[in-house]
């Protein structure tokens, strides 16, 4: 491999001193090898009380029926629904960062991929079990697959967006597993060589018994690119066809064109958030400061500032377009979310996605660790409400004013969201422990040329121009894992 | 006759191992396979690997997903059980079209996937074929078959020579059976 120099002025993708191949992996396997610290038992103990508290209201809402949530007659969707387009959304970042980004060859995926994966998984698994859930008598799922049945067969419609979105969210459900396991396949082995006894007997099973042979490699990698291509399109399907759920109706509010990109932007801006929450955590508890760096931290703040924004534009739209079209329920449900009953939830909605994340134009903000955080939850509740105000607001007041009325949840439908919750964070959290939170391979990919030890190497053999050196010295300040005061003489 | 079946060349650089590739090349010395932590970019070319030709196979089964749904979908809506939907045609071309590009995308990377398990003999429970435990971690691995190979004291210089950091000659093809 001639290993091509990088240009001086790109921000380096590993920090830290000494790292080499092996101290990479001691880093990244240290929480899968060693037993778990106290911070990961209280967020274990705290997710599966979560996820006891979602076991008990799924179970009370089959026993009991679908009545036990707060539907009424005029909003028969409210929670669910919300909680199912919030899960999925959440899951596209995931897709986006291995899958475009790689297409985009940013080599900065390469540390945060394999836990966004895992991230898209559990929350597609989230996001299924509403699906399931209500439907009131679960094995009435069957029902949504064209499986040859007593009634004729009577075959499901493939005329409706609701069909589309079971094959789409299958397929992208299977799909992501497919890439993400097999994108496990040779940190697995990493972990199976190092380990002895039943322990390393479970992870040669788990690994499929990879090598890293070069015919392995070559066809891993062609297999990773044609993956990401193909899930490209897919992502975006995917959330095209959840926003024709509500598209393809005539409620006003739902009907309209401009859905599918919202939507699917959205769910970027979410998933990113997501990301965000997790990896901030996790980067700090487990000490993966050297990997998940503050340009990691920033690019994803700019990729949220970037489709919020996109979000907002897409906000004035349906206000635009609900005032130009003259429809008078049209018109009435947009003015609704701000002077109707919910005018705090539209408040929510406009105020966390666009207003909030506009402070990110900021670098100060955006390198601020603290700040991201407390960002990504605000946008995680942002579009929570967002979906909340497109489905139980425009359902709440319609056509007949008679028939108007309110959403009010019961403890199921509350029970029921923060459970899913807690199923998020047990799945992940076991996944840090059990598997890796970074992609090793990939990882050690970056070692020759994106590290920052290689630029500094390079600094030091001297050869280049002063102003790229200041430059590149300039955006190391922002990075809280390198000793900027080291450079002075460099 | 030495009871040698491998000789292995440890590097801790993969510049230096493509390094001792071209020693070993230059010197007519075959080279069994190079096992590494991390994919090589222009090993295969190196090694005269043909390129994969798994992008075939996902092209092949994206049509068959595709073809396959879109059939099932006209027998169910058109041939089987048409539905009067306010006198709409039957053979509604674009509301077929999301199903089908789903299926064509799931064919086509389970397809693959599986393909690339098959021909790359990985599968749960399959024994790994290790020959040296750190080739999955820090170690860039050429292994050399031993037999005909010979003098094997030539082939550990030269290896050295390149910049390996260890040279083993190991009487066992793989390390990982017990």
């Amino acid at each position: 491999m001639a290993s091509h120099k990088e240009s001086i002025i790109r921000e380096p993708l590993v920090t830290g001193k000494d790292i080499t191949y092996a101290k990479v992996t001691e880093d990244v396997l240290f929480p899968v090898e060693n037993k778990p610290n106290k911070a990961w038992w209280i967020g274990f103990t705290v997710a599966s009380l979560g996820a006891c508290l979602w076991v008990f209201a799924v179970s009370w809402t089959f026993w009991y029926g679908i009545g036990s949530w707060g539907l009424n007659k005029t909003v028969g969707w409210a929670w669910d629904i919300t909680g199912f387009v919030w899960w999925v959304g959440i899951g596209h970042a995931g897709t986006l960062i291995s899958a475009v980004l790689l297409l985009f060859r940013q080599k900065w995926r390469n540390s945060i991929n394999r836990s966004a994966e895992a991230m898209t998984i559990f929350a597609v698994i989230c996001a299924a079990t509403y699906v399931v859930c209500h439907m009131g008598r679960p094995w009435m799922a069957l029902y949504c697959l064209p499986l040859p049945n007593q009634y004729g067969s009577l075959w499901v419609n493939f005329n409706s967006p609701l069909i589309w979105d079971v094959f789409a969210i299958s397929t992208y459900f299977s799909v992501s597993l497919l890439f993400w396991y097999t994108g496990l396949l040779p940190d697995i082995a990493t972990i199976r060589d190092r380990g002895k006894g039943w322990y390393r007997r479970v992870y040669s099973v788990l690994s499929f018994g990879w090598t890293g042979s070069v015919k392995t490699w070559q066809r891993f990698e062609t297999v990773s690119l044609i993956l990401a291509g193909i899930s490209t399109p897919l992502v975006l399907s995917v959330h095209s066809v959840v926003s024709m759920d509500f598209a393809t109706s005539l409620e006003p509010g739902w009907h309209t064109t401009i859905f599918p990109p919202y939507f699917v932007a959205g769910a970027i801006f979410s998933g990113f958030a997501m990301v965000q929450t997790l990896l901030l955590v996790t980067r700090k508890v487990l000490g993966l400061e050297n990997y998940i760096t503050m340009f990691h931290i920033e690019s994803m703040n700019k990729i949220i500032l970037l489709t919020g924004s996109i979000v907002g534009v897409a906000y004035i739209t349906e206000f635009f377009i609900a005032y130009y079209s003259g429809g008078e329920y049209e018109q009435y449900t947009f003015l609704n979310r701000f002077i109707g009953p919910y005018w705090w939830a539209g408040c929510m909605m406009y105020g966390c996605n666009v207003l909030m994340t506009q402070v990110m134009w900021f670098k100060k903000v955006r390198t601020n660790i603290p700040m991201s955080w407390v960002l990504s939850i605000i946008v995680n509740i942002g579009m929570w409400f967002e979906r909340f105000v497109i489905i139980v607001t425009s359902l709440h007041r319609d056509y007949l004013p008679s028939s108007w009325a309110m959403f009010y949840p019961t403890w199921v439908d509350v029970s029921v969201f923060i459970g899913s919750i807690g199923v998020f964070f047990t799945l992940f959290l076991l996944f840090i422990r059990v598997f890796l939170s970074i992609a090793m391979a990939e990882v050690k990919l970056l070692l020759k040329e994106q590290s920052e030890q290689a630029k500094r190497k390079e600094l030091e053999e001297g050869h280049l121009e002063a102003e790229k050196t200041a430059f590149y010295k300039k955006n190391l300040i922002k990075f809280d894992s390198v000793e900027v005061s080291e450079y002075e003489n460099a | 006759m030495s009871s040698t079946k491998f000789i292995l060349g440890l590097f801790d650089d993969p510049d230096d191992m493509m390094h001792g590739i071209d020693k070993l090349q230059k010197n007519s010395i075959p080279i069994y396979d190079v096992y590494t932590p991390m994919p090589i970019h222009g090993i295969e070319a190196k090694l005269g690997i043909k390129d994969s030709r798994l992008g075939y196979a996902a092209f092949m089964f994206g049509c068959l997903g595709g073809t396959t749904i879109f059939i099932l979908i006209y027998y169910f809506l058109v041939h089987d059980w048409p539905m009067n939907i306010g006198g709409k045609p039957h053979f509604a071309v674009p509301d077929f079209i999301p199903a089908t590009f789903e299926w064509s995308v799931l064919f086509a990377s389970f397809g693959m996937g599986f393909t690339f398990f098959y021909a790359t003999h990985l599968f749960p429970g399959r024994a790994p074929r290790v020959m040296d435990f750190r080739a999955t971690n820090d170690r860039f691995v050429i292994a050399i078959d031993a037999k005909g190979n010979i003098p094997h004291d030539d082939i550990t210089n030269l290896l050295k020579e390149a910049g390996a950091v260890e040279v083993k000659h190991n009487d066992r093809k793989y390390v990982s059976y017990e």
